[in-house]
C-alpha cells in the first residue's frame, strides 16, 4: 500500500501553535497503527484560526482538519482522518474552504500547497518558468514587461518596479546589485516571512530575473533576525539553487552570472528603510542616507541598486511566466494585480488574503475577517504599519487602492490591517506611535530624533488634561514639523497615526477633566 | 536574536575569533556577519572582540563599537540562561500585549532589557516577531509562541529554566 501524504505546515506561526507537536504526534500514531505515512511540511495556506491545519491527500484530491492539537491525533486517526473520512474537525477539499476559494492566489501560489524546499514540486510548479522565458528576453524586453504589468512595489511605498528597474539598467556601471529588503518590520504585516518560509525558490526566481533585467551579477537578501525560520529556509534553498545550477557563475546553464548572499539584520525596525538596509548591508549602522542619491543610481556601495521588497521581487517570475496583461487586468486605477492583504490583530479570522486591489476595506476586515477575535464591535483599524492611519468604521468603503488612500489620509502600505475592537484607547496608540519612532529613530535627523520624544511628552499632557488647547495647537506644529523637515518615512509618517487617531478618535483625547498647569 | 540557551556558549578564545574574522573577511560588509557569529559563539560580543575585529578589518574600535550598540541584538555582556521577548507591537496590543508586558516584568522581576538576579531569564520587548494573527506572542530562546495568556507566559517561563538546568 503507498504511503498515505499527510501535510503540517513549518511556518513559524503554525509551529508557535504546537505544529512540531502534531507533526511528532502523526508519525507516532501511525506507527502505532501500521499506517505508513510520508509526512510532507509545507508552508501556511494563511487561514490561522485554522491553524495547525492538517491535509492529506485522498483520490478526491487534498483535505483538510483544522485546527488540530496534537492530543486530537490519536483520535483523528481512529476516525479515519488518512483515508479522509469526515471528523467535526474535517473541512472538506482544503482549496474549496470559502476563504480560500475567494482569493487570487498570484504570488502565493505555491504557499502552503508544496514542500517548500523540493525542487521537483517547484519545478512541477511552473517554478523557474519565468526565469527561463527571461533569459530568451533582452534585458529591455524584461524590463518592458515588468513596467506594462503595472507591479509596484509590495514593501509600502508603491514605487513602479518597471521605472526602478529602468533606471538601474540604463546605468553605466562595471558593478550593479540586486538588493531584496526582507527587513518585514511592521507590526501587522507577515506576508514577506510566510512567502520566504513557504515558497523560498519563488523569491531566488525573482532576483536572478532582476539580476538578468538590470545587468546584476550579484544579490543579497537582507532578512530581519526576528525571523529565524525564514533565515533558515532562504539560506538552505540559496544553497540548493546554486547546487542546481540555477543562480552561480552560470544562470541554468547560460553565459549570465547571479550569485546570490543572505544576510542577516540585528534587531533594528529602521533597517527596512533602503538606505538604512544598504547601510547595514556594508556594516555600519542603520543611519539612513539623504535622497537623491537614489539607491538606483548609487545604492550599495555606492554602485546602481534595486532595492525591492520580498513581494514585489516575487511576483515578477509569475508575471513573466503568465505575461504582463494577465497581472495588469487585475486591480482598480492605478494599483494594479493583486495585493497580498494581511488581517492580523484583534480579528477573528486572521491571516492572508491575496486577492485584486479594489476590494474594500470593510470586505476585508468584516466579510474575509469575520470582525473581531473578542466579538466586541470593531471600533479602529490601522492600515499599512506603524507609520499607517487609523481609520474608523465609518470608513469601510474605501477600497484598497494607493490613490484612494492617500486622498483620505491614509495609506495601504504593505496591506498590513490591524483591528481593534472598542476597548481600544486611541489616545494611547497615538502615544505609542510616538514613543515607537523614539526608540526605533536612526537619529540622524532632528525632528524625528528630538520631535518623537517630544511628542510623546506632548500627548501625555494632553491626556492629563494640561493645558489641552494649547498642546494640542503644539502638537499640530510638531506634527508638521516632522513631515516637512524629517530624511525619511519614519519621521515623516509617525504624524499618519497621530493625526488620524485625533481627527477620527477626538474623544479619547479628552477624558480627563481640564488641569490647570 | 538569541537562538539557543547559554549552556551552548564557549568561553572567550580569541583564537576562535580570529577564525571567525577570516571566514567572512572577503566578503563584502563582513561586520555584521562577523558580529553575529561572535555572538552565536561565545554569547555576547566582547570587548575584546570589538578590539579585535577592529584590527583585523583596519576599522577604528569607535567604528566597530558605534555598530554593536547601534543594534538591539548584540550585547557586550551575557545574557540569562534564556530569552524571553515580548511582542509590544500594534496587532499584539490589540490583543492584550500591554497587559502581558505589564505581567512579564512583575513576574520576573526585571524591567525589559534586564537580567532576573539567579542570572536565568532576561527578558526583552521586541516590535513585532511576523505572528499578527496570533496575538499576543512572545519568542524565547528562538522559538515563537502564539496566543500567550499571563498563565501561558509563566508556564513557558517555568519550562525554559527547567530545560535550562
Amino acid at each position: 500500500m503507498e504511503p498515505v501524504v499527510v501535510f503540517v505546515p513549518l511556518d513559524a506561526a503554525v509551529r508557535s501553535l504546537g505544529a512540531d507537536d502534531v507533526a511528532g504526534a502523526i508519525l507516532h500514531e501511525a506507527a502505532a497503527r501500521q499506517r505508513d505515512v510520508h509526512l510532507v511540511r509545507n508552508g501556511s495556506r494563511g487561514m490561522f484560526w485554522l491553524e495547525p491545519l492538517v491535509e492529506v491527500s485522498t483520490p478526491a484530491g487534498r483535505v483538510a482538519y483544522g485546527p488540530v492539537q496534537a492530543g486530537l491525533i490519536g483520535e483523528l486517526l481512529d476516525t479515519g482522518m488518512l483515508d479522509g473520512a469526515p471528523h467535526p474537525l474535517f473541512l472538506g477539499r482544503t482549496e474549496e474552504i470559502p476563504e480560500l476559494r475567494r482569493q487570487t492566489r498570484f504570488t502565493f501560489s505555491r504557499v502552503g500547497v508544496n514542500d517548500p524546499l523540493s525542487v521537483a514540486d517547484y519545478e512541477a510548479t511552473g517554478g523557474l518558468f519565468g526565469l527561463r522565458r527571461a533569459l530568451e528576453m533582452t534585458p529591455q524586453e524584461i524590463v518592458t514587461t515588468v513596467a506594462d504589468s503595472g507591479l509596484r512595489g509590495r514593501g509600502g511605498a508603491g514605487f513602479p518596479t518597471g521605472i526602478k528597474w529602468q533606471t538601474v539598467l540604463d546605468m553605466d556601471s562595471d558593478l550593479k546589485f540586486i538588493a531584496c529588503n526582507a527587513d518585514e518590520g511592521d507590526s501587522g504585516t507577515f506576508a514577506d516571512r510566510m512567502l520566504m518560509e513557504g515558497d523560498p525558490f519563488l523569491v531566488v526566481e525573482g532576483m536572478a530575473i532582476a539580476g538578468l533585467a538590470v545587468g546584476a551579477s550579484e544579490g543579497y537578501i537582507y532578512i530581519r533576525s526576528e525571523y529565524p525560520d525564514a533565515v533558515a529556509t532562504m539560506a538552505a534553498a540559496i544553497d540548493i539553487a546554486h547546487l542546481n545550477g540555477w543562480i552561480g557563475a552560470s544562470v541554468l546553464g547560460t553565459d549570465h552570472a547571479f550569485d546570490l548572499h543572505l544576510r542577516v539584520g540585528a534587531g533594528s525596525y529602521i533597517c527596512g528603510e533602503e538606505t538604512a538596509m544598504l547601510e547595514s548591508l556594508e556594516g555600519r549602522r542603520g543611519m539612513i542616507r539623504a535622497k537623491p542619491p537614489l539607491p538606483a543610481i548609487a545604492g550599495l556601495f555606492g554602485k546602481p541598486t534595486v532595492v525591492n521588497n520580498v513581494l514585489s521581487l516575487a511576483t515578477v517570475p509569475p508575471i513573466l511566466a503568465n505575461g504582463a496583461e494577465a497581472f495588469r487586468e487585475l486591480g482598480v486605477g492605478r494599483s494594479r494585480g493583486t495585493q497580498v492583504f494581511q488581517l492580523a490583530g484583534n480579528i477573528k479570522h486572521g491571516g492572508i488574503v491575496e486577492i485584486a486591489f479594489g476590494v474594500t476595506l470593510g470586505e476585508l476586515v468584516e466579510d474575509y475577517g469575520g470582525g473581531t477575535a473578542s466579538g466586541r464591535p470593531v471600533r479602529a483599524v490601522q492600515v499599512g504599519g506603524p507609520l499607517g492611519a487609523y481609520l474608523p468604521r465609518s470608513r469601510f468603503g474605501l477600497p484598497m487602492d494607493y490613490e484612494a488612500f492617500a486622498a483620505a489620509g491614509a495609506m495601504v502600505g504593505h496591506g498590513g490591517i490591524v483591528v481593534f475592537d472598542d476597548t481600544v484607547d486611541m489616545s494611547r496608540q497615538a502615544r505609542f506611535a510616538m514613543e515607537f519612532c523614539a526608540e526605533e529613530s536612526c537619529g540622524k535627523c532632528t525632528p524625528c530624533r528630538v520631535g518623537s520624544v517630544r511628542g510623546v511628552e506632548v500627548i501625555d499632557r494632553i491626556i492629563a488634561g494640561h493645558n489641552r488647547e494649547a498642546n494640542l495647537e503644539l502638537l499640530e506644529d510638531l506634527c508638521e514639523t516632522m513631515v516637512d523637515g524629517s530624511l525619511c518615512a519614519m519621521g515623516g509618517l509617525t504624524p499618519l497615526p497621530v493625526r488620524s487617531a485625533l481627527e477620527h478618535f477626538p474623544e479619547d483625547f479628552d477624558r480627563a477633566g481640564a488641569v490647570p498647569l | 536574536m538569541v537562538s539557543k540557551t547559554s549552556s551552548s556558549y564557549v568561553p572567550w578564545s580569541e583564537e576562535l575569533a580570529v577564525s571567525i574574522v577570516e571566514k567572512h573577511r572577503a566578503e563584502r560588509g563582513a561586520l555584521m556577519p562577523i558580529l553575529h557569529e561572535l555572538q552565536d559563539l561565545f554569547g555576547h560580543v566582547d570587548p575584546r572582540a570589538i578590539a579585535l575585529v577592529a584590527e583585523e578589518l583596519n576599522l577604528s574600535n569607535a567604528e566597530v563599537y558605534g555598530v554593536v550598540t547601534f543594534y538591539r541584538d548584540f550585547r557586550t555582556e551575557a545574557a540569562g540562561r534564556s530569552v524571553v521577548h515580548v511582542c509590544r507591537g500594534e496587532a499584539c496590543q490589540s490583543m492584550g500585549a500591554e497587559r502581558l508586558a505589564r505581567h512579564a516584568r512583575e513576574h520576573l522581576g526585571v524591567e525589559f532589557g534586564a537580567t532576573t538576579s539567579d542570572g536565568e531569564v532576561t527578558l526583552e520587548q521586541v516590535f513585532c516577531l511576523g505572528n499578527c494573527a496570533l496575538s499576543p506572542t512572545v519568542m524565547i530562546d528562538g522559538r515563537l509562541k502564539g496566543k500567550v495568556d499571563e498563565a501561558g507566559f509563566d508556564e513557558l517561563v517555568a519550562t525554559s529554566r527547567t530545560r535550562a538546568t
